[in-house]
């Protein structure tokens, strides 16, 4: 039989570099089901039939976020063997709050006391032995990051397995009588060991606990629950986290010894004190963020990622290219090969050196510590908006490159502000939509810089609307949680750390989105080569052309839907979004295209009015994403249905932009008045309801309540 | 009324209770601050608004407006 173990412990405690020393690299990677937060499993190094589980870090088996929920779920009823409770030793009291509560489910645990190091160097006394028996469960000193005592915790986690694990935390003795009084009335219908837990649960009107219990305990219980509280004169939750902290306050005085008591400064204190002040916290944040910006976006990033792109533009495909026609392989098999599955592999791994940079960069900012400062300092700016402090980054990242912009919103606590920055990031121009906004100011604008700027702007607004409405949308991004952070300890980074889950992230992208973005690729490649006969024709006269004048109405609004060729071009930058100057040029007929498409200037100036061309590019730069970009934000939201909702989101949004800039700019510039001014009018006034109303999403909720 | 808002930095204040209710009054207690505790309003964000706390040993960051829930003397 296979042992389980769960480790368990704070943010910033250690857990990763824990995890890492006792797993070594049997690691396997992937989501607890139905939510987006990280699972992590691995082998017990050196023993064949234990497994440890990683639980998110957390500060409570409260009831509230995603990560506490899935902790205590999995302790409570997936039942593993044991725990490893990791406790930063250096900050004792708020960690052990956690071990309190895990220690009341009853499963034998032992304490990874973590951070030895600095405890030694700081000439703080820890006497292990008095905490162990206080707390009356194992306890051993390591330091994760040189990995000592890791052997020695392993040999103590396995002994304990199997073993008797009742809590010998005791409260007042006032408090004890109502958790007498709590088990008794509750006995038989819950596990013996498991018994305290719940009693302490119910004790704190714990919102969730209620689930498994009959509404007639539950109602015994809150009659035990009042009495309490009109007893002790304080609210139930108040009374036990004050309780938890007071018997740990006695421990920790019993069994830590600090030396002289004034208050030592530590390193960390002197740098926090110059990196978030009141002066220097600005001009130091603009220039992390200006450094990242200038790595991976203005230089070494986006030099791997062109040159991997060239290379297998310019080198592989030819080659393969070449390679099958001497094989002989057929025309439309070749294409499907080379321009299809070579291709949209390509569009997969032709991120991949600019995303692992950016990954490099904020992977050592979380591990050091700065990332949570940036919260500390963004987040009078972003609050408002539904947003992060952290939302920062991803909106800069997301100039770059849509993808790692998605992804790096992972480092956002909240739940509801990470959806929101991960739907919202794409709005930012990329460097992959720059070449369709030179065509447009190219063909129409005499290459004014004024179009890219202003794209920039609209982008960063329609983050910031976005994320005033997308709050308001409960049922869909959820409640925000209070924003009440740790600003940890500064660290030096460990080499092996950064590398690690630089290449974890790389390598989630390329398995979790590959599928989806491969898949895609070869579905536009497909419908853009054959007719509906099946034959290998020009894009002219492809499916998609077809599709595209069917569809062409859409834009008739925008000043766009004339001709199909907009709407194509449109469709294919859901491949990338250079495509589209790419695909015009194929459709109309320019032998040879550069980048900003210079040689179909003229054309494109003959068919769209300058506001037309705006529109278009108004609606490109905003609707949905290239397919890699879905496949990430995929992965941050969870689901396909919330994808599908994030995109059409998008889309809409970006449409009435563009109609309600292109129907008035028709108005202004004295070209009369077309019919869907009406339409412009009726979804401005929609979404400045959005905007300002308090509730308008509660129709969704109307919805659901009444299926 | 005096809460943890109306504190100076690198002032010290002690906690005499929590207001407010739900998930944010049940985040402050679980994050240490409890009834008779001691906290340090080491300094506030450049922009103004959140500020930095020391209690128990560690640092911590609060919003204004949640500062607001918590009495102190
Ligand atoms: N000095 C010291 N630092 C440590 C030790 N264990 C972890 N760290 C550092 O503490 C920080 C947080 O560690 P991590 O494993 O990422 O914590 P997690 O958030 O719990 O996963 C990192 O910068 C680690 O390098 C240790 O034993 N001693
Ligand atoms: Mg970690």
């Amino acid at each position: 039989m296979v042992i389980r173990i769960a480790l368990a412990g704070n943010p910033n405690s250690g857990k990763t570099t824990i995890f890492n020393k006792l797993t070594g690299s049997s690691q396997r990677v992937g989501n607890w089901p139905g939510v987006t937060v990280e699972r992590k499993e691995g082998k017990l190094r050196g023993k064949d039939n234990a497994k440890i589980v990683d639980l998110p870090g957390i500060y409570s088996l409260s009831p509230y976020s995603p990560e506490e929920i899935i902790s205590r779920d999995f302790l409570l009823n997936d039942q593993p063997d044991a725990v490893i409770n990791i406790v930063d030793a250096t900050n004792l009291e708020r960690n052990l709050y956690l071990t309190t509560q895990i220690l009341e489910i009853g499963i034998p645990t032992v304490i990874a006391l973590n951070m030895m190091d600095v405890v030694k160097k700081e000439n703080i006394q820890i006497d292990t032995e008095k905490l162990s028996e206080a707390l009356g469960c194992k306890v051993i000193e390591i330091t994760a990051l040189k990995g000592e005592g890791v052997s020695e915790l392993i040999d103590a986690v396995m002994s304990v397995v199997g073993t008797d694990a009742d809590s010998k935390l005791r409260y007042s003795s006032k408090l004890e009588g109502y958790v007498s009084k709590m088990e008794e009335a509750m006995r038989g219908s819950v596990s013996a060991e498991a018994e305290r837990w719940y009693a302490l649960k119910l004790l704190e009107r714990d919102e969730r606990i209620g689930k498994a219990l009959s509404a007639d305990l539950l109602a015994k219980a809150e009659s035990i629950v009042a009495s309490m509280e009109d007893d002790l004169d304080n609210d139930a939750d108040g009374i036990i986290a004050e309780e938890r902290y007071a018997v740990i306050g006695k421990i920790v005085a019993d069994s830590v010894d600090k030396g002289d008591r004034k208050k030592i400064e530590t390193t960390s204190d002197r740098i926090d004190r110059i990196v978030t002040s009141r002066w220097l916290g600005l001009p130091i944040f603009a220039a992390v963020m200006f450094g990242i910006y200038f790595i991976a976006i203005e230089t070494i990033g986006v030099w791997g990622t062109d040159w991997l792109n060239d290379y297998i533009g310019e080198t592989v495909m030819p080659a393969a290219a070449d390679w099958l026609g001497e094989a002989g392989v057929a025309d439309w098999l070749s294409g499907l090969i080379v321009d299809g599955i070579i291709g949209g592999v390509g569009a997969v791994v032709g991120f991949l050196p600019q995303m692992l940079v950016l990954f490099l960069l904020l992977v050592i900012l979380e591990e050091c510590g700065y990332m949570a400062r940036v919260a500390f300092v963004m987040d009078r700016v972003f609050r408002r908006f539904g947003l992060s402090g952290k939302s920062f980054i991803p909106v800069l990242v997301g100039m770059g490159c849509g993808v790692p912009g998605v992804m790096s919103s992972r480092s956002i606590e909240g739940e509801t502000e990470r959806k929101i920055t991960a739907m919202t990031v794409t709005f930012i121009p990329c460097s992959a939509k720059l070449p369709i906004i030179a065509l447009i100011a190219g063909a129409l604008f005499g290459q004014s810089a004024l179009v890219a700027v202003s794209m920039y702007f609209i982008g960063i607004a329609c983050v910031l609307m976005s994320g005033i409405i997308l709050k308001k949308w409960k049922s869909f991004v959820g409640t925000p949680s209070p924003f009440i952070m740790e600003l940890p300890a500064y660290h030096m980074p460990v080499v092996f750390n950064v590398v690690k889950s630089t290449l974890d992230r790389g390598w989630a992208f390329v398995k979790k989105a590959g599928t989806f973005i491969l898949l895609a690729c070869a579905l536009v490649w497909f419908l853009s080569t054959f007719d509906w006969g099946f034959n290998m024709v020009d894009a002219g006269e492809s499916m998609l052309a077809d599709i595209g004048n069917s569809i062409k109405w859409i834009f008739v609004p925008l000043g766009f839907g004339d001709d199909w060729e907009f709407t194509v071009a449109t469709i294919t930058g859901l491949l990338a979004k250079e495509n589209v100057v790419g695909t015009f040029g194929v459709l109309f007929g320019a032998e040879e295209i550069s980048e900003a498409g210079e040689e179909i200037w003229n054309v494109i100036g003959r068919m769209l009015t300058p506001i037309a061309g705006y529109a278009f590019l108004m609606f490109n730069m905003m609707c949905a994403p290239c397919f890699a970009a879905i496949g990430a934000i995929k992965r941050e939201l969870g689901s396909w249905k919330d994808t599908g909702k994030a995109v059409l989101y998008q889309c809409s949004l970006s449409y009435v932009l563009a109609l309600i800039f292109y129907q008035f700019a028709h108005v202004i510039k004295g070209y009369g008045v077309e019919p869907w001014i009406v339409l412009a009018i009726a979804a401005g006034a929609a979404l400045v309801y959005l905007l300002t109303a308090k509730d308008p999403f509660k129709i969704f909720g109307r919805i659901r309540s009444n299926a | 009324m005096k809460t943890l808002k109306d504190i100076k930095p690198s002032e010290t204040a002690t906690v005499v209770k929590i207001y407010g209710e739900g998930r944010l009054r049940r985040r402050i207690m679980e994050m240490g601050i409890t009834k008779g505790c001691e906290i340090e309003v080491v300094k506030v964000a450049p922009l103004g608004d959140p500020i930095e706390l020391t209690l128990r040993g560690y640092d911590l960051t609060i919003r204004k407006a949640d500062a607001e829930q918590i009495e102190v003397e």
